[in-house]
C-alpha cells in the first residue's frame, strides 16, 4: 500500500536548524538524522521549540539558518504544499465545511487520481482507522476520538514519507489516550512511514517512540532511546523530565574497577556510575525505584527516618528524612519481600553504585 | 438578575420599540390624525401604490443599495484580510483608522466633502456618485464584520490545507472563503441596508434624476406626520425585519456574528 | 514563500481599499479644506477661485494668493456659529451621558440573562438599528407632538393641565438621540460584560461585598474599555447630527449639522459650507483618536491579550 517503503533513503535530516523570533531564539542550531520507518518523539515542556522545529519541517515557518533535507531533496525554501511531508494538527484542523470523506479526499486533489481511484483510497483511510460509514458526516457530529482519527487518516491521504504528528493525543481523555497510543503505534508499523511526534507528555513519549529527543529552551540536549534517556540521562534537566528523580551534589573522588566511582557527598561517601575529572563538582541522579529502603541495620547503607508511606497499589512510596534535614525519596514494588517498615522508624537506605548515575553538576 | 437590571432591561426594549409599534399601527389608521382612531384601514397602502415617484426612489434606492453593498462587500473583505493576514505592516495604524474613520464621521462632512471632490473632477451627480459615498462609508463595516469572523477562524486550517497540497488559490477559494462566506454575506447586508437608510450623504451626493427614498420621505416628514409615509415606513421595517431574519439565520447556523 | 505572484496578491487586498479610501475619503477632505479658504460666487460650481490647470505657475501663485480666510474671520465673528459648535457639543455630551445611564443596566441585565436569552435580547437590541434611522425619527414626531400620543396620554392621566412643548424642544432632540443611538452604547458594552467571569461578581459577594458594591467595584471598572468605546461610538456623530435636530428640534435647535446643511442647500454657500465642516472636523477629530486608542483597548478586553 506504501510506495515510501520502497524508494530509498527518504530520510529526515536537520541541520544546525535555526529559528529567532525577534530576540528569542526558539529553535537553536538543531542538528537530526531519522532513520527509515522510525518513530521519533520531541520531547519538552511546552516553550522549549519543539513545535516550532515540527513546524519548520511543515513548512509554515522558515529557518533563518540551517537545513532541512528528505533524502536527497532540500526542504528548506519549499512552500508547505510542495512538501512530500504531511502534518496531523494539534487542533486536528478539520475542515468544518465538508464531510469526513471530502476531508479525507482534500489532499489527493492534484495528484492525477481518477475520481474511482479518490474514493479507493478514502475506503482505505476509513478502514485503516476503522470509521467505515462516517464519510458522510461532518466533523462537528463526531466524537473527539473519531475526529483524532480522521485527522490522522487524512495527513496520511497522500502516502507522505514522513508524517508530523503535533501533540496527537493532546485533546484526548486519558483512557482513550492509552488506546490510541498502541493504534497509532500499530498504524506506523503497519506502513513503515517515519513518524515525528511533538508532545510534552515523557510518559507517551516513552510509550511511543523508538527514539526521544529532549529540547530544552530551543536546543536538542540529548536523543535516544527511552530507557536511555531514563537511566543515562545527560543533564539533570533530562533527569527530571523523563520521571522522578534524587539529586545530591557531590564532588568526584577516585575511580574503582567497572566505571564505578566514588564521590563525596553531605551524607558521606557514595558510589555512582559515570566518568569525569576527579575533584569536579557533580550531581548524582537517583531514581527512588533504586533506592533500597530496609530496617534499621539490615544492610550496609545510609541511615535516615521514615517519615512518609504512601501506598500506591502496585507500589510504596517512602520519603525519609536524612540527618542534615534534607529528604529522598524512595519506591519499592508490591509485594515486596520482608517486612515493610513503618513511619516513624529509622531505616537503612540502599544506593546501589549501578542506580546512581554521576551528572554535570 | 436583580429586579434593577430586569426593569432597566425591559423598559430600554420598549423605549427602542414602541415608536416603531405606533408607526406600524397609525399606518392602519384610517384617520389622517394621530389622535383620533378611524378603525383599521389598508386605504394608505393603496394611496402608497399609486405613488408614482416614491416607487421610482425606491427603485432608485434598490439600485445604489445593490451595487455601493457589492463593491463596499469587496473592498471591505479585503482590507480585513489585510488587517489579519499581513501581520504588522508598515502603515497599519493609519490604515485601520483610515478604514474606520468613515464609519463614526458626520455624515454632513462625508457628504458635503464628497460632493466638492465630485465637482472639482467634474463628475456628474447620479446614480455613480451615490454608489461611490454609499461604498466609501460602507467599506469599513463590512472589514469590522469580517474581521471578526477572521479572528475566530482557527489559522491551522488554512495550514493543514497548504499541507495537504492546495495552494495560495485552491486554500483562499476552497477554505478561507467558505468559512468566512456568513460574514462577507452578513457584511453586504448591513451595507445594503446602511445605503438604503442614508439620508444625509445621499442629499449632498445625488443629482437631479436621482432622488433616493430616504429624500422623498424627508421632503414629505418634513412638513409633519403623513400616513402614507407610515405605510412606507412599515413596509421598509417589515423588509428589513427579513433581512435581518435571514442573516441571522444565516450567522446563526454558521457561528459568525451579527 | 513569497514570490512574485503571491507579492502581487498581497499588494492588491492591501492597496485596492486603501486607493478607494484614499481617493474618496481623504483628498474629498483636502478639496473641502481648500474650498474653505475660497469665497462664493454665483457661477458653477459656486466658489472663487477656480484652479485652471493651463495657468501654468503663474495660474497656482493667483490661485493661491486668492485663498483668505474670510470665512473662518465670517465664523470667529458671528456668535451663531459659535453657539451652535457649543450646543453641538453640549447635546452630544448630555445625550452620552444619559445613554450611559440607560445603557449600563441594559448591557448588565443582557450579560446577566440565560445563555438561551442572551442572543435573542442581542437581536432585539439590533433589530432597530438596521430599521431606517429617518423613519425611526420620524415616527417620535407623532409620540411627541402637542397633540401627540404622550401628551395625550399625561392629559388623560391629569399629570398635566396642558399639551407639553416636547416636540419643537431641545427635550425632543435629546429623546431622539438618546433613542437612535441607544445599540451604539448597549452592544460593545455587553460584548465586554458578556465576556466577564460572572466568577468574579461571586467572589466579590463571598467576601462580603453588596450587589451594588460588587457591581461598582468589580463589574464597572472592567467594562470601562466598553463603556468608552460606546460612548465614543455615540458622541462623535452626535455631535454632527443632522435629521435629530431637524425633525424633533424645531427652527430654534443650534446644531452644526443643520448651520452645514443650511448654508450648503438654502444659501448656497459652499466655501462657509466647508469652513463649517472642518469646524466640526475639528471638534471630532480628538475623539475619534481616542475612540480607535478605545477599540483596541475593548478587543483587547474581549479577546484577552495578543495571540
Amino acid at each position: 500500500m506504501h510506495a515510501s517503503t520502497l524508494l530509498p533513503d527518504q530520510r529526515l535530516r536537520l541541520e544546525r536548524v535555526t529559528k529567532r523570533f525577534s530576540a528569542h531564539t526558539a529553535v537553536d542550531a538543531v542538528s537530526l538524522d531519522l532513520a527509515e520507518g522510525e518513530f521519533f518523539c520531541l520531547l519538552g515542556p511546552s516553550g522549549c521549540g519543539k513545535s516550532t522545529l515540527l513546524r519548520m519541517v511543515a513548512g509554515f515557518e522558515t529557518p533563518d539558518s540551517g537545513t532541512i533535507r528528505l533524502g536527497e531533496t532540500d526542504l528548506t525554501a519549499l512552500p508547505p504544499h510542495r512538501r512530500p511531508v504531511n502534518m496531523m494538527f494539534q487542533s486536528y484542523a478539520l475542515f468544518p465545511h465538508m464531510s469526513v470523506a471530502a476531508n479525507l479526499a482534500y489532499g489527493l486533489k492534484g495528484l492525477g487520481l481518477s475520481r474511482a481511484q479518490v474514493a479507493g483510497r478514502v475506503k482505505d483511510l476509513l478502514r485503516l482507522v476503522r470509521l467505515e460509514g462516517f464519510e458522510a458526516r461532518r466533523p462537528d457530529k463526531l466524537s473527539g476520538g473519531q475526529r483524532q482519527r480522521v485527522a490522522l487518516a487524512r495527513a496520511l491521504a497522500r502516502e507522505p514519507h514522513l508524517l508530523l504528528l503535533d501533540e496527537p493525543l493532546g485533546a484526548l481523555d486519558r483512557a482513550l489516550r492509552e488506546e490510541t497510543q498502541g493504534e497509532l503505534r500499530a498504524i506506523q508499523q503497519r506502513l513503515g512511514t517515519s513518524f515525528v511526534v511533538v508532545t510534552h507528555d515523557a510518559e507517551e513519549a516513552m510509550a511511543l517512540a523508538d527514539r526521544i529527543g529532549v529540547m530544552e529552551r530551543g536546543r536538542l540536549v540529548q536523543v535516544g532511546p527511552a530507557r536511555a534517556l531514563y537511566e543515562r540521562p545527560a543533564n539533570r534537566y533530562v533527569a527530571g523530565l523523563l520521571g522522578d528523580v534524587n539529586l545530591i551534589d557531590g564532588r568526584l573522588g577516585r575511580a574503582e574497577p567497572g566505571g564505578i566511582r566514588s564521590v563525596e557527598t553531605a551524607f558521606g561517601l557514595l558510589r555512582a556510575s559515570g566518568e569525569g575529572e576527579a575533584g569536579n563538582a557533580v550531581v548524582i541522579a537517583i531514581r527512588p525505584e533504586r533506592l533500597v529502603v530496609r530496617g534499621e541495620g539490615a544492610m550496609e547503607g545510609l541511615s535516615g527516618l521514615l517519615t512518609e508511606a504512601t501506598f500506591l497499589g502496585d507500589r510504596i512510596r517512602y520519603r525519609v528524612e536524612m540527618a542534615n534535614g534534607t529528604s529522598l525519596r524512595a519506591s519499592a514494588a508490591l509485594p515486596t519481600p520482608g517486612p515493610i517498615p513503618t513511619v516513624g522508624e529509622t531505616v537503612t537506605l540502599g544506593v546501589p553504585a549501578e542506580g546512581a548515575w554521576i551528572l554535570p553538576a | 438578575m436583580s429586579l434593577f437590571a430586569r426593569s432597566a432591561l425591559t423598559l430600554a426594549l420598549a423605549f427602542l420599540y414602541a415608536p416603531i409599534l405606533v408607526l406600524v399601527a397609525y399606518s392602519f389608521n384610517d384617520s389622517k390624525l394621530v389622535t383620533v382612531w378611524g378603525g383599521f384601514s389598508t386605504r394608505w397602502y393603496g394611496v402608497l401604490f399609486r405613488d408614482g415617484p416614491l416607487i421610482a426612489a425606491a427603485l432608485v434606492s434598490l439600485k445604489v443599495a445593490v451595487l455601493s453593498a457589492s463593491i463596499a462587500g469587496v473592498l471591505g473583505t479585503l482590507a480585513a484580510l489585510a488587517l489579519d493576514r499581513h501581520g504588522r505592516f508598515w502603515g497599519r495604524g493609519a490604515y485601520t483608522g483610515l478604514l474606520y474613520a468613515p464609519m463614526v464621521m458626520p455624515e454632513v462632512i462625508t457628504g458635503l466633502s464628497l460632493l466638492l471632490l465630485f465637482v472639482g473632477i467634474g463628475l456628474d451627480r447620479g446614480i455613480a456618485t451615490l454608489v461611490i459615498a454609499h461604498a466609501t462609508f460602507a467599506t469599513g463595516f463590512v472589514a469590522v464584520v469580517v474581521g471578526a469572523r477572521l479572528k475566530g477562524l482557527d489559522r491551522s486550517l488554512e495550514e493543514a490545507a497548504a499541507d495537504l497540497g492546495a495552494g495560495p488559490a485552491r486554500v483562499f477559494f476552497g477554505i478561507t472563503l467558505p468559512l468566512i462566506a456568513p460574514a462577507v454575506a452578513a457584511g453586504f447586508l448591513l451595507a445594503f441596508t446602511l445605503s438604503l437608510d442614508d439620508l444625509v450623504i445621499a442629499s449632498f451626493v445625488s443629482g437631479p434624476g436621482a432622488t433616493t427614498l430616504p429624500m422623498r420621505i424627508y421632503s414629505q416628514v418634513r412638513l409633519g406626520v403623513n400616513p402614507e409615509i407610515n405605510a412606507a415606513s412599515t413596509l421598509l421595517i417589515a423588509a428589513v425585519g427579513v433581512v435581518v431574519l435571514g442573516a441571522s439565520w444565516l450567522t446563526g447556523r454558521k457561528g459568525a456574528i451579527a | 514563500m513569497s514570490g512574485m505572484p503571491q507579492r502581487l496578491g498581497r499588494g492588491l487586498v492591501r492597496g485596492l481599499p486603501l486607493l478607494w479610501l484614499g481617493l474618496f475619503f481623504l483628498v474629498p477632505f483636502a478639496v473641502t479644506l481648500k474650498i474653505s479658504f475660497s469665497s462664493p460666487a454665483t457661477a458653477q460650481p459656486p466658489y472663487l477661485p477656480v484652479l485652471e490647470w493651463e495657468g501654468g505657475l503663474e495660474g497656482w501663485r493667483e490661485f493661491f494668493e486668492a485663498l483668505d480666510f474670510q470665512n473662518y474671520q465670517m465664523i470667529a465673528a458671528d456668535a451663531l456659529y459659535r453657539d451652535a459648535a457649543l450646543s453641538s457639543l453640549g447635546y452630544a455630551a448630555l445625550a452620552t451621558a444619559i445613554l450611559v445611564g440607560i445603557g449600563t443596566p441594559t448591557a448588565y441585565a443582557m450579560a446577566r440573562a440565560s445563555a438561551r436569552w442572551q442572543p435573542i435580547l442581542v437581536a432585539l437590541v439590533i433589530v432597530p438599528f438596521w430599521t431606517s434611522f429617518l423613519i425611526r425619527v420620524y415616527a417620535w414626531i407623532a409620540i411627541l407632538k402637542p397633540e401627540g400620543l404622550l401628551n395625550a396620554a399625561l392629559l388623560k392621566l391629569g399629570l398635566i393641565a396642558a399639551p407639553l412643548p416636547i416636540l419643537d424642544s431641545p427635550f425632543g432632540v435629546l429623546i431622539g438621540l438618546a433613542y437612535a443611538y441607544l445599540p451604539f452604547m448597549v452592544l460593545p458594552l455587553y460584548a465586554v460584560m458578556s465576556r466577564l467571569d460572572p466568577a468574579l461578581t461571586e467572589a466579590a459577594a463571598d467576601l462580603g461585598a453588596s450587589r451594588a458594591r460588587a457591581f461598582f467595584t468589580v463589574t464597572l471598572p472592567l467594562s470601562l474599555p466598553g463603556l468608552a468605546a460606546g460612548a465614543l461610538l455615540c458622541f462623535i456623530p452626535m455631535v454632527g447630527e443632522f435629521i435629530i435636530p431637524d425633525l424633533l428640534g424645531g427652527s430654534d435647535t443650534l446644531m452644526l449639522g443643520r448651520v452645514l446643511w443650511s448654508e450648503f442647500f438654502s444659501n448656497r454657500d459652499w466655501p462657509l459650507a466647508s469652513a463649517v465642516a472642518v469646524l466640526l472636523l475639528i471638534l471630532v477629530v480628538g475623539p475619534v483618536v481616542l475612540f480607535r486608542e478605545a477599540e483596541l483597548r475593548r478587543e483587547e478586553a474581549v479577546e484577552g491579550p495578543q495571540r
